[in-house]
């Protein structure tokens, strides 16, 4: 065979597609869309992947707020907590008001989220304590938070205004708001991320945070920003979340920050920071609801539910890394003279 | 020549008391390669620091372009047309070449979005003005120190960099990839570009720089122009000073050999060390930092697998797997970094010096706490550790008392053969004289020493015998009467002939 060492080598498409991030998480989802389907044909309608959208929305809003923290090198474990509080208070507050404005009401969420991730990153930032501890501690508090504001007490169905259920499940525009929202808050996220400054110095951050300093960036501000971002979105994940379950109660998103985590971490999200895309974290709960939606069609017993879900959230990960990153590995060409 | 860009006189510095530069001065023109030399430790680092505003000054003035300056951060020196390239190259490695060169002020369009193409356009223009074919797409994480270097050229480039200071950017280059390297810096040269070169590289100063300026101890010892010099007086210049008689090095018959390294090779690291060490004597290996001394030492203990060449241990060839076949072959390495590689920290002294032989305490799975804490005591004792008492965290010690503790740690192991990496760097005078008087006490022992350190005082002052290292080669081998300063440094900056 003779080289022309002049142009880069040909690379057959497989080759081509296996250096994005996104191939292998693709290729397992695929596979296990083939697999599930034999086993139960329903798994294929068009209703049960609606359903499988709904189920994931909020779940990706709130995965896509957690990885913007970990490409930083931190991780907001709070996210659950902030979700049942905005939940219960804009519950409570659209009860008492009836003809509030549903809008309104996501903005009032949005702010509230807005004070409580203001307070993780003053945590962080200005008292320089680890990320992992900060919002353990706010995890806590913020959850505490439910039980005085509630006195136990949660807010039921038909407590709340039509208007405002409808916020989540209408379907003006053919696919429930829900999953609209999650569109359009991925969309802005990818957007922010890739072309604006402040969305690239969220990857020099966690790339290379001593060197990020020298290039002149305020690494300070850049994490207190991304852990304001993810209060805001746990803002709208709450209002959203209440207008979906139609329902405020002490516990819920209680141990959600763990499904964000697996989200953005099989989504090629690398925990140690400095890297992780939209469309994988996308990605990613799409898996994640497609092995819930799957296990429970293909009537595996609840009692192993639990189980096989974290295996094959491991398998995704481990089929990811070990095979693909290897591949990518010996893919990475360096073009030198 | 044209007006000074940079002027620097009567620079001091200390940290904690000990003083890191003296009234130091030093000056640049544009379009010239100076080279800052001098022995490790002598204020190289600390002068270039100050420059890119990462310390500031004691005392001292600094002037750029005829202006006083104060820089009180490097961000402050950067946007003055300060540029630093590090040995070990600072990039983002999950962000691609164009990103990292642009990081920070990424072109953008009306409104502040990125503008990607005009990034990628603007990349590939800097790289193609170095002569570097790199696709401005790829991740730095995938370049080779080479090329990263080159990005950061670029970086520097792009900001319009008018004074470029380039530490040891040669030390882990390839001599092609150096040849590249001295391409772009003389086309900056060439461009106005002001260059501070350090490089151990006697050779290279001659090659590239037109002046040089050498520190000593931290203190200004001249600035000359190349042509005015040889390797010679460089090296009188870098050492020319007198040997102070601290060192209580005894004289000891050398016995038979006990460790015996034949061709010992590790790809990467060093190649084709060859030596012998006898009972009773202390083996001094000499170099600069990076040579490869340590990987020796590691290797010979197991941390690091060889990849060539055979250990001889009382004449009996070994396959060291790992550093717990090294301690049962009577073999201890006192490390280098004793706060990474010696200690731990936070635990009391008493189990740090009991670590490595924890087994020998314990009964059916159960430790002798009594037996531990007596052997704890013994070896303390015997290395004269101050603290308020063996429950004392480590932590809390001072350097000194740390690097003894180190030293009980694997005196307990009763090794018959032992390596210590620069046994006294950053500790006291006091502690530095009571280490050296062990040293020697053990030798007198029957205890064979391998002794690596950057000190040529106390390499001089305590080996039997010096070996020189240089670029992962032996390079030298003195014995104790035929050894000067300046016959090791010169073994440990330029090639030697060897076949």
């Amino acid at each position: 065979m003779t080289t022309q060492p002049s142009t880069p080598p040909r690379q057959s498409i497989f080759l081509t597609l296996a250096r994005f991030r996104e191939v292998g998480i693709s290729i397992f989802i695929v596979l296990l869309m083939i697999i599930v389907s034999l086993r139960s044909p329903n798994f294929l309608s068009l209703e049960n992947f609606r359903d499988i959208l709904l189920n994931i929305s909020i779940l990706a809003i709130v995965a896509l707020a957690q990885t913007m923290v970990i490409i930083t090198r931190g991780i907001d474990l709070s996210v659950g907590s902030m979700i049942g509080l905005v939940a219960m208070m804009v519950s409570f507050v659209v009860t008492e008001n009836q003809a509030m404005s549903p809008w309104l009401a996501l903005l009032l969420g949005m702010a509230i989220g807005f004070g409580l991730g203001c307070f993780n990153g003053f945590i962080i930032t200005a008292g320089g304590v680890p990320p992992i501890i900060a919002t353990l501690g706010t995890l806590s508090i913020y959850r505490g938070t439910v039980f005085l504001y509630s006195q136990g007490t949660w807010v039921n169905a038909f407590e709340m205004p039509q208007s405002f259920k409808l916020l989540a499940k209408g379907t003006p525009l053919g696919l429930p708001n829900l999953v609209i929202f999650a569109l359009v808050i991925a969309a802005i996220i990818y957007y922010f991320l890739n072309y604006t400054r402040p969305g690239r110095d969220i990857y020099a951050v966690g790339s290379n945070p001593d060197a990020a300093k020298v290039a002149g960036i305020r690494v300070q501000r850049i994490i207190f920003m991304v852990y304001v971002i993810s209060g805001v979105l746990c803002g709208l994940a709450g209002v959203l979340w209440a207008s979906r379950f139609e329902a405020a109660q002490t516990n819920t998103a209680l141990g959600f920050e763990l499904q964000t985590v697996a989200a953005s971490v099989v989504g090629g999200v690398n925990i140690f920071g400095g890297s992780g895309t939209v469309s994988g974290v996308l990605l990613g709960a799409l898996l994640l609801g497609i092995i819930n939606n799957a296990l429970t069609l293909i009537r595996i017993s609840p009692f192993w539910q639990l189980a096989a879900q974290g295996a094959l959230i491991l398998l995704a990960v481990i089929v990811d890394s070990v095979i693909l990153r290897r591949l990518q590995q010996t893919l990475s060409v360096r073009k030198t003279a | 020549m044209t007006d000074h860009i940079l002027l620097m006189s009567n620079i001091s510095k200390s940290f904690a008391g000990v003083h890191a530069l003296r009234g130091v001065s030093f000056d640049l023109y544009p379009g010239e390669v100076h080279a800052l030399l001098g022995e490790n430790g002598a204020g190289k680092s600390t002068l270039i620091k100050i420059i890119t505003g990462v310390h500031q000054p004691d005392s001292g003035e600094i002037t750029l372009n005829g202006q006083q300056i104060h820089l009180a951060n490097p961000l402050e020196s950067r946007q003055l047309g300060i540029a630093a390239i590090y040995q070990e190259p600072s990039l983002f490695p999950d962000l691609d070449i164009a990103e990292n060169i642009f990081v920070g002020r990424q072109p953008t369009r009306a409104g502040g979005q990125v503008a990607w193409s005009d990034m990628y356009r603007e990349a590939s223009k800097l790289l193609d003005s170095l002569g570097v074919h790199l696709e401005p797409r790829t991740k730095a994480r995938h370049l080779s120190v080479a090329q990263q270097q080159m990005v950061e050229i670029a970086r520097a480039l792009s900001v319009q960099a008018k004074i470029l200071i380039m530490d040891e950017p040669t030390s882990s280059l390839t001599l092609a990839e150096v040849d590249d390297l001295f391409r772009i810096v003389r086309q900056l040269r060439q461009a106005g570009t002001a260059i501070v070169f350090i490089s151990h590289r006697l050779e290279e100063l001659f090659e590239l720089a037109d002046r040089v300026t050498v520190l000593r101890d931290g203190a200004y010892v001249d600035t000359k122009l190349i042509s005015a010099v040889t390797t010679d007086s460089l090296i009188q210049m870098m050492v020319g000073r007198q040997l102070a008689d601290l060192f209580p090095k005894l004289a000891v018959e050398a016995g038979e050999v006990v460790l015996q390294v034949e061709g010992l090779s590790r790809d990467g690291a060093f190649q084709d060390v060859s030596f012998e060490l006898h009972r009773g004597e202390i083996l001094g290996m000499a170099g600069l930092v990076g040579a490869g001394r340590t990987d020796v030492a590691r290797a010979i203990f197991g941390v690091d697998a060889i990849s060539g060449g055979t250990i001889k241990i009382n004449g009996q060839p070994v396959t060291i797997t790992g550093p717990q076949k090294a301690m049962q072959l009577g073999l201890a390495y006192v490390p280098e970094d004793r706060q990474h590689h010696g200690l731990i920290l936070p635990m009391r002294i008493s189990y740090n010096i009991t670590l490595p032989i924890l087994s020998e305490f314990a009964k059916q799975g159960w430790l002798d706490t009594d037996q531990e804490q007596q052997s704890a005591a013994a070896s303390a004792t015997q290395m004269e550790v101050k603290a308020a008492g063996l429950w004392q965290r480590v932590r809390e010690l001072s350097g000194g008392n740390q690097q003894k503790v180190v030293l009980a740690k694997w005196l307990a192991t009763k090794p018959r053969i032992l390596i210590l990496d620069e046994p006294t760097r950053g500790i006291d005078v006091g502690t530095k004289a009571a280490v050296h008087g062990l040293m020697s006490e053990l030798a007198a022992q029957g205890m064979a020493i391998l002794m690596i350190s950057s000190e040529l005082p106390e390499i001089l002052g305590m080996s039997d015998r010096i070996l020189v290292m240089r670029e992962g080669r032996l390079t030298g081998h003195f014995s104790r009467a035929e050894a000067t300063q300046e016959k090791i440094m010169l073994a440990a900056t330029q090639a030697v002939e060897q076949v």
